[in-house]
């Protein structure tokens, strides 16, 4: 029962991974429809950047965090105004392509100025937050974790809800040709919701370098399994987002602790297929409806 | 005798066949046998064993990209897992080689046709699924098909992969670079023309008219899905085709390169080349696979000079940024292709000196 509850535990933390790696690609794919490659290597810079400020330059952790987080978010305008525009209209292949092109740069970049070693970050979380629970413990980075992530979670939902930036992206995901009309500026959005992503993903990278250690390889393929992720929970669904993460981070858990751990790396792919069969638009997705 | 064909200058196609010749004019056609001379006849002999294995390894990916264009280019299905499917008809050949001992010529076209079946099964969301959600279900299939060739220990031997024999064509031996150009050329050719060919017929027609609108098509009469189906089984064929020939040349085989670098390098090779081309999936294929191993010289190189700095880690991964720098330049400023860009060349020494 131990064993059970370690990996529930293991696979709740994972799934918050997901779920907030989850989110930086939905924010991109409501506003733009673009599907994000280099999501994985986004995450990593935000995490690099976060470790050069903290350890290299020894700032202190509030202000190497708020810095990272600007930094991300200026690569994000940066991307947009520079790669994604020129793009705007054509085909999708090309787009999915181009991200793809992004993804190698910047790890061909990260690996040429990092190395391909694992990075770790001071320690400066407080012991107070690691949880016993009879003998299952959580350690304090998963507290932690959850507790930016829940903060997060809610500044995005107000932002989304109720300021005028929010609900012009809301409105350019729902009718670009509309929300053009009425003078929303799309190609701002566009940007704003490129550096907005962009800056998520740092924070879900600084997250995850926080867990596991910061290595170029594992975090680009952690952007990989975002695609299960949001498969399964709509693509352009925040709620969905977390809830899939949270599942197929145990089914990992779970897949690699009871029944193979080669399986474990396939298993969301296998999840993917099927839901992509049964029902395309994931549990919260908007449905299109198209009869031919 | 009839009369020679040359450019007019204009479009003053009067028939349908004659919008669907393959060669505008005749000086088209002269120059095609004169490049199929040159191949055949001179280059083997005038290139040595280093040049003569890149252009080896340039047509075996050649025929993969052809069937890759087929399918991105002018079906309009994007599909993430070529690589994959390379690989299927690779380990395909390798067992039929090794655990069935096949002969050369019938283990080549079975793995083709073995790739085209599981090509046909990972097509299959395509009934419900386009655009991007078909292109995730397609990276699916890559991490599905790696998986199951490392872990399907009794068949593919793992991570340790599969050794080969030599082939032998009626008692030839094909170990020899300059033999293996030949059966490699020769396929390349007849795949190329049945490529060029398959986009004149009604197939190939009924391919384009998906891409360009599903629903028009639909309404024109066309079974959209099994056409799609089709169209991933001709484009797994053709991967699994290639793949077969890439194990008889390697020799041994591990599932290592069959990753998703490979898919992703195949699709840069159509993009470059130009989508919905024949010529410019050759094109595409001989820029990537002569940039990558120019990169790799490069870094090479400047691993000898520096190795004091630590080098050898440090400037490897500069390879794939240059990589992905290609990509993104040739998306953003010639999204059409070096086939554009031939095209261009061609047509403004088309009238010289007259040229408007």
């Amino acid at each position: 029962m131990e064993f059970f509850f370690q990996i529930l535990i293991n696979g709740l933390s994972l799934g918050f991974l997901y779920a907030l790696a989850a989110l930086g690609f939905v924010m991109i794919f409501k506003s733009s429809s673009v599907l994000n490659f280099a999501h994985g290597e986004l995450m990593a810079i935000g995490a690099f950047l976060f470790l050069v400020l903290s350890a290299w330059a020894k700032l202190p952790i509030w202000l190497a965090f708020f810095l990272a987080l600007a930094g991300s978010f200026s690569l994000g305008f940066i991307i947009e105004r520079f790669f994604l525009r020129p793009l705007i209209g054509e085909a999708l292949i090309e787009v999915i392509m181009l991200t793809v092109g992004l993804a190698i740069m910047f790890k061909g970049l990260m690996l040429f100025v990092f190395g391909g070693d694992i990075h770790s970050y001071p320690e400066f979380l407080p012991q107070a937050l690691t949880l016993h629970w009879g003998a299952v413990e959580v350690p304090g980075v998963n507290v932690a974790t959850f507790i930016v992530g829940l903060v997060f979670l809610g500044l995005f939902g107000f932002f989304f809800k109720y300021s005028s930036q929010g609900i012009y992206m809301r409105s350019v995901a729902d009718n670009q040709p509309a929300a053009m009309a009425l003078g929303v500026h799309v190609r701002r959005v566009f940007a704003m919701s490129w550096a907005i992503a962009a800056l998520v993903c740092a924070m879900s990278g600084i997250v995850i370098g926080i867990i596991n250690g910061i290595n170029v390889h594992e975090v680009s393929a952690i952007g990989l399994k975002v695609f299960p992720v949001v498969i399964l929970g709509g693509l352009d669904s925040i709620g969905g987002a977390i809830l899939g993460g949270l599942i197929i981070g145990l089914l990992e858990t779970f897949t690699g602790g009871y029944i193979s751990t080669g399986l474990r790396e396939v298993v969301p792919y296998i999840v993917l297929i099927i839901i992509l069969m049964i029902k395309p638009y994931g549990l919260f997705g908007l449905v299109e409806i198209e009869r031919v | 005798m009839r009369k020679l064909q040359f450019h007019p200058c204009g479009n003053f196609n009067e028939t349908y066949e004659r919008e669907l010749t393959i060669f505008e004019t005749d000086f088209g056609r002269l120059s095609m046998l004169i490049g199929i001379f040159l191949l055949f006849a001179v280059i083997p002999f005038i290139t040595n064993e280093y040049i003569l294995y890149i252009i080896n390894i340039i047509g075996i990916y050649a025929i993969a990209a052809i069937g890759l264009n087929l399918l991105i280019g002018y079906t309009g299905q994007i599909s993430l897992g070529h690589g994959a499917f390379f690989g299927v008809g690779a380990y395909a050949a390798a067992i039929l080689a090794t655990k069935a001992s096949c002969p050369f010529l019938i283990a080549v076209p079975a793995a083709g046709l073995i790739t085209a079946l599981v090509g046909m099964i990972f097509g299959l969301p395509s009934a419900r699924l386009k655009h991007l959600y078909l292109c995730i279900a397609t990276l699916a299939g890559q991490f599905i098909i790696e998986y199951v060739l490392v872990q399907w220990e009794s068949l593919t031997e793992g991570a340790e992969g599969i050794s080969i024999p030599t082939a032998t064509i009626f008692g030839i031996d094909l170990g020899n670079d300059r033999v293996f150009f030949y059966v490699i050329f020769i396929c390349f050719a007849i795949m190329a023309w049945m490529a060029v060919n398959l986009i004149r017929t009604r197939y190939g027609r009924a391919f384009i008219a998906i891409r360009d609108n599903d629903q028009a098509a639909e309404g024109m009469g066309i079974p959209v899905f099994p056409y799609k189906l089709l169209s991933f089984a001709i484009s797994s064929f053709y991967a699994g085709f290639a793949g077969a020939l890439f194990a008889y040349y390697m020799i041994s085989i591990t599932p290592e390169p069959f990753n998703l670098w490979l898919s992703i390098e195949y699709i840069a090779m159509i993009i470059i080349g130009g989508l919905g081309s024949i010529p410019g999936s050759v094109f595409g294929t001989i820029f990537i696979v002569t940039l990558s191993e120019i990169l790799s010289h490069i870094t090479e190189y400047l691993m000898n000079i520096s190795p004091s700095m630590g080098g050898a880690i440090t400037i490897a991964p500069l390879r794939e940024f240059v990589f992905g720098l290609a990509i993104i330049l040739f998306i953003i400023f010639e999204p059409k292709g070096l086939a554009e860009v031939w095209r261009i060349v061609r047509s403004s020494f088309r009238l010289w000196p007259f040229s408007y």
